[in-house]
C-alpha cells in the first residue's frame, strides 16, 4: 500500500517531466533530446534566484515568463529549421543543445549536487495512518501534475490556440491554407512546453539534489512515460508516468539499487506486449 | 477589364523535375472557369503555385494587379484567394464544426459564416460535433468546401471535387455551386470529369503535360477538340 502511494506520488513528478515532451512531440513530431537538461536548467535558474533571496514559489514568477520566451525563441529561430520528413536533423540539434546546456551549467554551478532551499517545506508531511505518511511536497507535485494534465487537455479541446495546435499537427500545409502560421504555432507550443519544463525543474530541485549531468536520466523517465502512455494523449502520458513511478517504487522496496531497473523492465515489457502504448491517440 | 488573376509563363518544379512549362492563364472577376486534363497534367500543381504552397518567382503571378508569386500561403489566403485541396484534407483530430471554424482564421469579412454554411449543407449542422473523418466522402467534401468558404474568399479554387465520389454525390456537391457563386464569387474548378466541367463552367482551360493545350468558351468547344487537347492524340 505504501509502495503504491509513493509510486503514484513519484509518478506525478514524472508526469510533469513528460507532459512537455508529449506536447512537443504531439504538435510537431519533434523529439527534444535536450528535454531533461532543460529541466535541470530550470532547477538551477530557480536555485540561483533562491540564493538571491526569493522563495522557491516566487522564483516561478521570474522563471516561467523567461522559459516561455526561451522556448518560443528556440523553436522560432533554431528548431523550426530542423523540422521536416526526416527526424534526424532535429534529433542531432537537440542532442547538441543537451551537451551545450550540460556544460554551460557545469561551468557556472560546478558538478556538485545542490538542492533548492525551501525552509524545510520539503520535509513536511502528514500521516494518513499509523504507518503511512505523505510528504506535502510530493502531494503538491501530484496535484500540479493532475492540474497540468487537465489544463492541457482542456486547452487543446476548447481554445482557439488548442485547435490551432491540433490543426498544424494534423496537416501543416493545409493549416497554412487556413491562414495559420505553422512556425508561429510551433513556437507557441514549445513556449508552453518550456513553462512546464520550468515548473518541473523547480520542483525537482526542491525535492532532491540536482547536478548538471542529471538531465539525460530525467529525459529517459519522461520518454518512458510518454511511450508507456501512448503518443498523443496527455492523460495517457500521466498514466504512463504513474505506472513507471509505481514500478520503480516496487523495485526500490526490494533493494535500493533495483528501483530504476524495475522501471526500465516495465517499460520493456509494455514495449513488447503493447508497442503502441496503453492509450494511443496518434493518427497518421 | 483587367483580370483579377493572371499568370505569365508560369513554370514550376518539384526539385529538378519540371511540372509546369509556361502557363498563361487569366481569370476575370465573377466568372467560373474550369481546368481539365489527365492525371499528371499539372492541374493541382498549378493551384498549389497560386496558393503559395509551391514557390514560384514573384512576377509569374499577378493578383489584383500586384505581383504575388511565392508569397506565404497565409498572406495569400488573407488577401482573398483560397483553395479546396485535392483529397479534401480535413483535420482528422478536429470535429466538423472545428474544421469549419479553422477557415475563419483568415478573419475576412463577408457573407459566409457558420449559419450560412449550415444552410447550404444542412447535414453538416446535424453532424457538427462528430469527428470530421467519420462522415461519408461526399459530406467530407462539403466540409472542405465550407471550410474554404469560411474565409470569405474573392476567388475560390476547387481541386477535383469529384475525386472518389459516386456520380449522384458529385451532382449533389455541384448543385451547391449556384448558391456559392450567387454573390459574385469567382470560382476555378479543376476536374477530370470533362462533361461536368463543361456543364458548369463559362470558360475552360485544358492542360496537357504541364502546358495549356486548349482554351475557350466551354459551350463552343467541340468534344473532338477537347479529347484531342486532353489526350494529345
Amino acid at each position: 500500500m505504501e509502495t503504491l502511494i509513493q509510486g503514484i506520488l513519484l509518478g506525478g513528478l514524472y508526469g510533469l517531466f513528460a507532459l512537455g515532451l508529449s506536447l512537443m512531440f504531439g504538435v510537431m513530431r519533434l523529439t527534444n533530446t535536450a528535454h531533461g537538461d532543460f529541466i535541470i536548467l530550470g532547477s538551477f535558474a530557480s536555485l540561483a534566484l533562491v540564493s538571491s533571496g526569493l522563495s522557491p514559489l516566487q522564483t516561478l514568477l521570474v522563471t516561467l515568463p523567461l522559459a516561455w520566451v526561451l522556448g518560443y525563441g528556440l523553436q522560432r529561430y533554431v528548431l523550426n529549421g530542423t523540422l521536416g520528413k526526416d527526424p534526424l536533423p532535429s534529433l542531432v540539434v537537440t542532442f547538441g543543445l543537451s551537451i551545450v546546456t550540460q556544460n554551460f551549467l557545469l561551468e557556472i554551478f560546478s558538478a556538485d549536487p545542490r538542492a533548492i532551499e525551501s525552509d524545510g517545506f520539503n520535509t513536511l508531511g502528514f500521516a494518513i495512518s499509523e504507518s503511512i505518511s505523505i510528504g506535502l511536497l510530493p502531494m503538491l507535485i501530484l496535484v500540479l501534475a493532475l492540474l497540468a494534465t487537465f489544463f492541457l487537455q482542456w486547452f487543446f479541446k476548447n481554445t482557439h490556440m488548442g485547435r490551432a495546435f491540433r490543426a498544424v499537427s494534423d496537416d501543416p500545409e493545409i493549416a497554412e491554407l487556413m491562414g495559420l502560421n505553422a512556425r508561429q504555432v510551433y513556437a507557441s507550443a514549445t513556449g508552453l512546453a518550456f513553462v512546464l519544463i520550468s515548473i518541473s525543474g523547480t520542483l525537482q530541485g526542491m525535492r532532491t539534489t540536482v547536478s548538471p549531468s542529471d538531465g539525460p536520466l530525467l529525459l529517459l523517465f519522461a520518454f518512458e512515460s510518454v511511450i508507456i502512455g501512448g503518443m498523443g494523449s496527455f492523460w495517457g502520458t500521466l498514466a504512463g508516468a504513474m505506472l513507471l513511478g509505481v514500478a520503480q517504487q516496487i523495485g526500490f522496496r526490494w533493494d535500493s539499487g533495483w528501483g530504476i531497473w524495475c522501471g526500465h523492465m516495465m517499460f520493456l515489457i509494455i514495449l513488447i506486449v503493447r508497442p503502441q502504448g496503453l492509450f494511443p491517440k496518434t493518427r497518421d | 477589364m483587367d483580370p483579377i488573376l493572371r499568370t505569365q509563363s508560369l513554370e514550376a518544379f518539384y526539385g529538378d523535375a519540371q511540372a509546369l512549362f509556361g502557363i498563361d492563364f487569366e481569370l476575370f472577376a465573377e466568372e467560373l472557369v474550369a481546368i481539365i486534363g489527365a492525371n499528371g497534367a499539372g492541374k493541382s500543381t498549378f493551384l498549389k503555385c497560386l496558393t503559395g504552397l509551391i514557390k514560384v518567382p514573384r512576377r509569374a503571378i499577378h493578383w489584383k494587379g500586384q505581383a504575388m508569386g511565392g508569397l506565404p500561403t497565409g498572406d495569400i489566403v488573407k488577401s482573398g484567394l483560397t483553395m479546396v485541396p485535392e483529397g479534401r484534407r480535413l483535420f482528422p483530430s478536429l470535429t466538423v464544426e472545428e474544421n469549419l471554424m479553422m477557415g475563419a482564421n483568415a478573419q475576412r469579412k463577408g457573407a459566409w459564416n457558420l449559419a450560412r454554411i449550415y444552410k447550404l449543407f444542412p447535414i453538416l449542422k446535424e453532424k457538427r460535433a462528430l469527428p470530421s473523418t467519420s462522415l461519408s466522402g461526399g459530406q467530407q467534401q462539403m466540409i472542405a468546401i465550407g471550410r474554404a468558404l469560411m474565409s470569405n474568399p474573392d476567388v475560390l479554387l476547387c481541386d477535383e471535387l469529384s475525386l472518389g465520389l459516386a456520380p449522384i454525390v458529385i451532382k449533389e456537391i455541384y448543385s451547391a455551386m449556384p448558391e456559392i457563386t450567387s454573390e459574385g464569387m469567382t470560382v476555378v474548378i479543376v476536374e477530370q470529369d470533362v462533361a461536368m466541367a463543361k456543364l458548369v463552367s463559362k470558360r475552360l482551360y485544358c492542360f496537357q503535360e504541364g502546358r495549356v493545350s486548349l482554351q475557350g468558351d466551354s459551350h463552343n468547344l467541340t468534344n473532338q477538340e477537347i479529347s484531342h487537347a486532353y489526350f494529345g492524340v
